[in-house]
């Protein structure tokens, strides 16, 4: 069966490793949050500034003041920090934080992502994301496979408007976990009960598929 | 030297309309509000806004965009605001969009003198069109230039007669930077103070920056997203 959001945050959650600052993005990437494996330890970063983002706040302790990037109100954790939004992407285009999670309308072959802008009817602007995908080393897509006339969005060239080129390193969708290397994608893992053929039949980009192909364990 | 001017008013002296204007905030947080209000009063017009967000339909910037008083927006994310993305769409509103950490870097560059600088984002998409790219270390960068404005207007949590600011929490975001960058700073404070009050060590935003300062009289700070969770 396709996984559902929880389903898809809790597979990129197996990436997590200890002592990573993380940036993750708004949607499904904020779930992830939710699933850190047991005895690790990570750091959670909002572009808006904030290092150590805790959890929601109970209700009536809101802060207006304190937010994520997704305009969210949140908790600081321990040790948290605050920043302006220059030392907030000095920490993202300088490499200081080790994982970054974000949505996408579509990704291509070669790691190009568009997730901003479509043309004459959504334009929301890139936020962060450019920033984030021109300079992460370590790129974790979470979106869904194909659109909802069964379009595949797993592409071999993105058709909206670009927000990073030969960037993303691993997307994570309802139904797969794809590597993307030497311009293709590779198959890594299929979610519980769904089939290659589905996959295949979801995924307009090549896809590299080897013989055997596990299932995420969850 | 002291900065104080009485109220929101004598604060804004000067704004006309064809100015460039800064603005601090992300989403609603940490947005001048006092200051928009006013600048609604004014009805200037004409005005080339430079803020992370446009605010809501109606808060934040939403209510320059609502009288029609904005002719450019140069933003990075704008997604929560109906009557922006209408008056975008029409080709009422002439719009920039850049990369939200390209966007504090050219405020950041604007005050602190530097012209311009090679950054990895928004290379191969349509933010690179029409600028000089470099490689360095291998992976190709862009050129973007720095920004300064007319009017930079920030938000701060404490500050002193001195125009010294303390900002609070997420709040602080691209205040800091913008106060570097306008060739007059306003800063709106929820509780101003005489010099010498606030501790050195604590200071944000030197008061070198700042030529005006003013204690709002009325923080709404709306929240955008209420998440929360039950005890």
């Amino acid at each position: 069966m396709a996984l559902d959001k929880n389903g898809i945050a809790k597979r990129i959650a197996q990436e997590l490793r200890d002592g990573w600052y993380v940036n993750l993005g708004i949607g499904i990437p904020t779930l992830v949050a939710n699933y850190i494996p047991e005895g690790i330890e990570v750091e959670f970063q909002s572009e808006n500034g904030v290092l150590g983002m805790g959890a929601f706040p109970f209700e009536g302790e809101e802060d207006a003041d304190l937010i994520n990037a997704g305009k969210q109100t949140i908790t600081t954790r321990p040790g948290a920090s605050f920043f302006d939004s220059a030392t907030s992407f000095a920490m993202i285009r300088g490499q200081h934080v080790q994982l970054t999670v974000l949505g996408a309308m579509e990704v291509s072959q070669n790691g190009d992502i568009a997730n901003w802008k479509i043309p004459g009817k959504m334009v929301k602007g890139m936020g962060g994301a450019m920033d984030l995908v021109a300079s992460a080393e370590n790129i974790i897509v979470a979106m869904i496979h194909s659109n909802k006339a069964g379009v595949s969005k797993i592409l071999k060239e993105c058709t909206l408007p670009l927000t990073g080129v030969g960037c993303v390193k691993k997307v994570v969708t309802e139904l797969a976990v794809m590597e993307i290397k030497g311009g293709k994608f590779h198959l890594i893992e299929r979610a519980p009960g769904v089939t290659i053929e589905e996959i295949k039949s979801k995924t307009e980009g090549e896809l590299v598929i080897p013989d055997n192909v596990p299932e995420m364990v969850l | 030297m002291n900065k104080e001017v009485k109220n929101v008013e004598e604060a804004l002296v000067g704004i006309k309309d064809d100015m460039t204007i800064m603005l601090g905030g992300f989403g609603l947080c940490g947005i001048p509000e006092n200051s928009i209000g006013q600048l609604v009063k004014l009805g200037v017009k004409n005005l080339t806004c430079i803020s992370n967000n446009a605010g809501v339909d109606d808060f934040g910037l939403g209510l320059l965009l609502q009288s029609k008083q904005i002719k450019k927006m140069i933003s990075s994310y704008v997604g929560e605001n109906d009557e922006f993305e209408r008056q975008m769409l029409s080709g009422e509103l002439e719009v920039d969009l850049i990369p939200q950490g390209s966007l504090a870097e050219r405020c950041r560059a604007g005050g602190a003198g530097i012209p311009a600088f090679f950054t990895p984002a928004g290379y191969g998409t349509e933010v690179a069109e029409g600028k000089e790219v470099r490689e360095y270390n291998g992976k190709p960068h862009i050129l973007e230039t720095a920004l300064t404005a007319d009017f930079a207007i920030v938000k701060a949590w404490k500050g002193d007669t001195e125009g010294n600011l303390i900002y609070k929490a997420t709040a602080r975001n691209f205040n800091p930077m913008m106060a570097t960058a306008g060739k007059i700073t306003i800063a709106e404070v929820e509780e101003l103070v005489p010099a010498g009050e606030l501790d050195p060590n604590e200071i944000h935003t030197p008061g070198i920056f700042v030529q005006r300062i003013f204690k709002g009289e009325k923080f709404e700070k709306r929240i955008e997203q209420r998440t929360v969770r039950q005890k």
